[in-house]
């Protein structure tokens, strides 16, 4: 039992924003803040539900990111969906089946010991008792607060949390329409827009005939400031529209980007907030070792452009999205718009993967803004591919120093991070703008530079403190105050850099005293969770028969904590350099505390080891003098088919530890590994990412 | 324009200007959603779809060409009630996340089984290898085109 409610609760204390019985199919409704974004989320709290209710998981029918009928749970982000919204719907649903069984045994005289539930049916010592939960709850059930009070199941009597229930969201994906680009509303027109080339560009001039003559279709042109949008019935048209109008365009004021903004290093001479965190400077004596690590600006770039629908009718304006958080989205719109809150309307609709903050909420205004000029249709806003790549909030370029002061074992007795960064996120909670607003007459002064606090597991400092036995550890923050681009979260934020960093650093630490990377980190590693992961893989990949260095095949390994609060995970990996990489196999051992669906867990690992291999070894966002230059996927390679390496993984049970997210946990570790087998497999360290084929030369060059 | 042409081996015409993209007609003009659009560039495959049984990029695919051609789309595999065994191999592997890119290689995989029932993962690879993943479930997709060979899927 839990001594304070979670958030998600104390923001939604009222039993029935979470649950109903629905008699007429006899299901169950559960409505919850976060958001389906492919993690399969929406199945684990469904188990969570049907756990606790004693129902089987399929009556759940699960609503879900809606600002009349779900739950307010902020942002569906950072691995917290199962740690934060789980355990709300685990209380939740454990109070209700205490409460509507306390007033059965009241009403039976009997002790609710003496009842249980069998798929939702109430038996008094196993025999029926003409009630369920569809007769017998009351409205006074669900008009009370929830307290938090009663003690849910423990993992020994799980029957449907720890199994891999299938997901319902696969079927309609692998069939039909599914998604929210499928949608189709009543009077639907279809709008792309033309985009301002950067911030603060003011459009002096738009060939609208030439546009439409491109057109080829009936369109209509909206313009409100320096946002333009074609509109139309037919989406052919429209497009067309789109791709021609930037030649029609004249622009002034546009910042044009320079390629040296591309790269990390950049950073290290922009103005800055600098913190500090942890011990005070160093007085320790002893050989001191420095090495800086970094990754380039990445994008999330989903497979599909991102897209939003609105509609405003009657004064009220409602929107449908792939976003994150439709509260959030909402009370941005409504700000935005010159709304009130209670005006707007956002529901989820799902996308593709995203992965972080990308250009969904983007669209949806978007979408919200021509809805406003054209009432009672539906807007849908489709993005362009050129668009998602070009627009899309990207994440920051990253660049981290490590400095040890080694004891006379060759182990640090004193360690410092620094980093240069921009800020890992900027939702417009933090300070950050959405795209088209910067085009409206009412457009926003400069972004605020920020990142989510320490407590919240920071974001460039993510990960930054090692959590090996160094006596003397401190973080240093270079906060740059601006950003060439828009930069908000992607998929870890700090933790892929800064673990690349860590764990490469460590090899470089092992090699110099003389010792076996891995043995050199379990000779200061205390925490028994990461020892286990750790021998674990070591184990599993042959790490003792490992071979001689620069004989072009490498194996490396390195692990991390989320966070450092949030899930384990070891990686280990196995490859071959020629004039490239070609990853061969992976092992990974993960330990999430209670796994809700391990199916589903283990898909988001290997997906996540798939992801931040493809992002070590080929992605960088290349600027040029119109903006973001890298605009397709021939521009901006990702891993296909034919480079996915054997996946191996491994989920170490431990029900009995709390839950902890796990959608990010083998991201730097990955990234880590790969970048310590790529150095076995050389004889030399590459301590910038991505590994591409010229940086691999430049090393062996020298 | 008049098109003609048979989708899911139904005939149909439309309407339309010989430079359409396939993929609008077979979004907006047949409402079959199940055809995806991720780059209209022919380089992600979520538009795939099979002509005659070749899968063949829509996005960039003119409607003027296909006139008289047979297409096939997801949806002409099977639905929710009655999936196609390669549908169902997917589901049973789990075979997805965002489940975005899925529809297109499903039509990838099927044209691959019509002709090899019983390929192996290099030539699984090879045929899907047009598609991109975004999150990087490839390791189940191939599982679940070796399942769905197992099962027979090409009958
Ligand atoms: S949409 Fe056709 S290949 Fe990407
Ligand atoms: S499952 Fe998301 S892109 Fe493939």
């Amino acid at each position: 039992m839990s001594d304070t409610l979670p958030l998600s609760i104390i923001n939604n204390r009222r039993m029935d924003r979470w649950l109903a019985f629905q008699p007429a199919d006899r299901s169950v409704r559960l409505a919850v803040g976060k958001v389906e974004i492919g993690q399969g989320v929406l199945i684990a709290l469904s188990q969570i539900a049907a756990e606790e209710l004693d129902v089987d998981v399929g009556r759940i029918d699960i609503l879900s990111g809606d600002t009349d009928d779900a739950p307010d749970e902020g942002s569906t982000s950072s691995s917290q969906s199962i740690e934060v919204s789980g355990r709300s719907v685990r209380l939740v649903s454990a109070e209700l089946r205490a409460r509507i069984l306390g007033r059965l045994a009241q009403r039976l005289n009997c002790a609710p010991d003496d009842l249980s539930i069998e798929d939702g049916v109430f038996l008094q010592h196993g025999n029926p008792t003409g009630h369920d939960y569809w007769s017998f709850s009351a409205p006074e059930d669900f008009a009370a607060d929830v307290t938090g009070t009663a003690t849910p199941k423990p993992p020994a009597q799980y029957r449907v949390v720890g199994q891999p229930v299938p997901r319902r969201d696969l079927i309609a994906k692998v069939t039909g329409a599914a998604f929210i680009h499928d949608m189709v509303r009543p009077d639907m027109l279809h709008a792309r827009v033309l985009r301002q080339p950067s911030r603060q560009a003011t459009l002096t001039a738009l060939n609208e005939a030439a546009v439409r003559k491109a057109a080829r279709g009936d369109i209509r042109i909206v313009r409100v400031g320096d946002f333009v949008a074609f509109v139309g019935a037919d989406e052919t048209a429209v497009q067309r529209a789109a791709v021609a109008a930037p030649a029609h365009a004249t622009w002034a004021g546009v910042r044009p980007l320079r390629p040296e903004q591309q790269e990390a290093a950049w950073f290290r001479d922009q103005p800055a907030d600098d913190r500090h965190f942890g011990d005070p400077p160093a007085s320790a004596e002893g050989e001191i070792v420095s090495q800086t690590y970094s990754r380039p600006f990445v994008a999330h770039a989903a497979i599909a452009p991102s897209c939003g629908l609105a509609e405003y009718r009657d004064g009220h304006l409602s929107v449908w999205s792939h976003t994150q958080g439709v509260y959030p989205l909402r009370n941005s719109l409504a700000d935005i718009l010159g709304l009130r809150r209670d005006q707007v309307t956002v529901r989820h609709a799902q996308g593709a993967g995203c992965y972080g903050h990308n250009g969904a909420d983007d669209a949806a205004l978007d979408a919200a803004i021509v809805a406003m000029q054209m009432p009672d249709h539906c807007i849908r806003v489709q993005w362009r591919r050129e668009e998602e790549f070009g627009f899309e909030p990207v994440s920051t370029a990253h660049m981290t120093r490590l400095r040890a002061v080694l004891g006379a074992d060759g182990r640090p007795v004193d360690w410092t991070a620094e980093i240069w960064a921009g800020s890992h996120v900027q939702r417009p909670v933090f300070g950050g703008h959405m795209l088209a607003h910067e085009a409206l007459p009412n457009r926003p002064g400069a972004p605020k530079a920020n990142d989510p606090s320490e407590a919240n597991g920071g974001g460039g400092t993510r990960n930054a403190f090692p959590l090996y036995d160094v006596p003397a550890k401190r973080v240093i923050h270079h906060l740059a105050l601006e950003t060439p681009v828009r930069t908000s979260s992607l998929r870890g934020l700090g933790a892929l850099p800064n673990v690349y960093a860590l764990e490469c650093f460590m090899d470089e630490l092992a090699e110099r005293a003389g010792v076996d990377p891995v043995a050199y980190r379990l000779s200061f590693l205390s925490d028994p969770r990461a020892r286990r992961l750790i021998e674990t893989v070591a184990e599993r990949c042959g790490w003792a028969a490992r071979g001689p260095s620069a004989t072009g095949k490498g194996l490396g390994l390195a692990w991390s904590r989320y966070k450092n609060k949030a899930a384990y995970a070891c990686v280990a990996v196995e490859l071959d350099v020629d004039r490239e990489v070609t990853l061969r196999r992976v092992w990974c051992a993960a330990d999430a505390g209670l796994v809700i669906n391990p199916d589903g867990a283990r898909n988001q690992l290997d997906g996540g080891i798939v992801h931040a291999a493809s992002m070590t070894l080929k992605e960088q966002v290349t600027f040029g003098p119109d903006g973001i230059a890298s605009l397709d996927w021939d521009a901006y390679p990702i891993m296909r088919f034919s480079e996915v390496p054997e996946i191996d993984t491994v989920i170490i049970p431990n029900p009995d530890q709390p839950t902890l997210g796990m959608g990010e946990c083998t991201f730097g570790p990955t990234a880590a590994a790969i970048g310590n087998a790529v150095a076995h497999a050389l004889g030399v360290r590459i301590r910038d990412m991505p590994l591409t084929r010229e940086r691999i030369a430049a090393a062996l060059v020298g | 324009m008049r098109i003609v042409l048979t989708v899911n081996g139904q005939p149909v015409n439309v309407e339309v200007d010989e430079t359409t993209p396939l993929l609008d007609v077979l979004r907006n003009h047949l409402g079959l959603k199940g055809t995806r659009y991720g780059c209209g560039l022919e380089q992600c495959g979520t538009c795939m779809v099979l002509i005659d049984g070749e899968p063949c990029y829509a996005c960039a695919r003119e409607a003027g060409t296909v006139t008289g051609r047979s297409v096939t789309t997801v949806e002409g595999l099977g639905t929710p009630d009655k999936p196609h065994p390669l549908q169902r191999a997917f589901l049973e592997e789990q075979a997805g996340q965002c489940g975005y890119c899925l529809s297109g290689i499903l039509l990838s995989a099927k044209a691959l089984l019509d002709r090899n029932p019983n390929p192996s993962r290099a030539e699984i690879v090879a045929a899907l290898d047009r598609h991109l993943c975004r999150c990087g479930t490839y390791t189940r997709i191939i599982a679940a085109v070796q399942r769905a060979a197992r099962m027979g899927a090409h009958a």
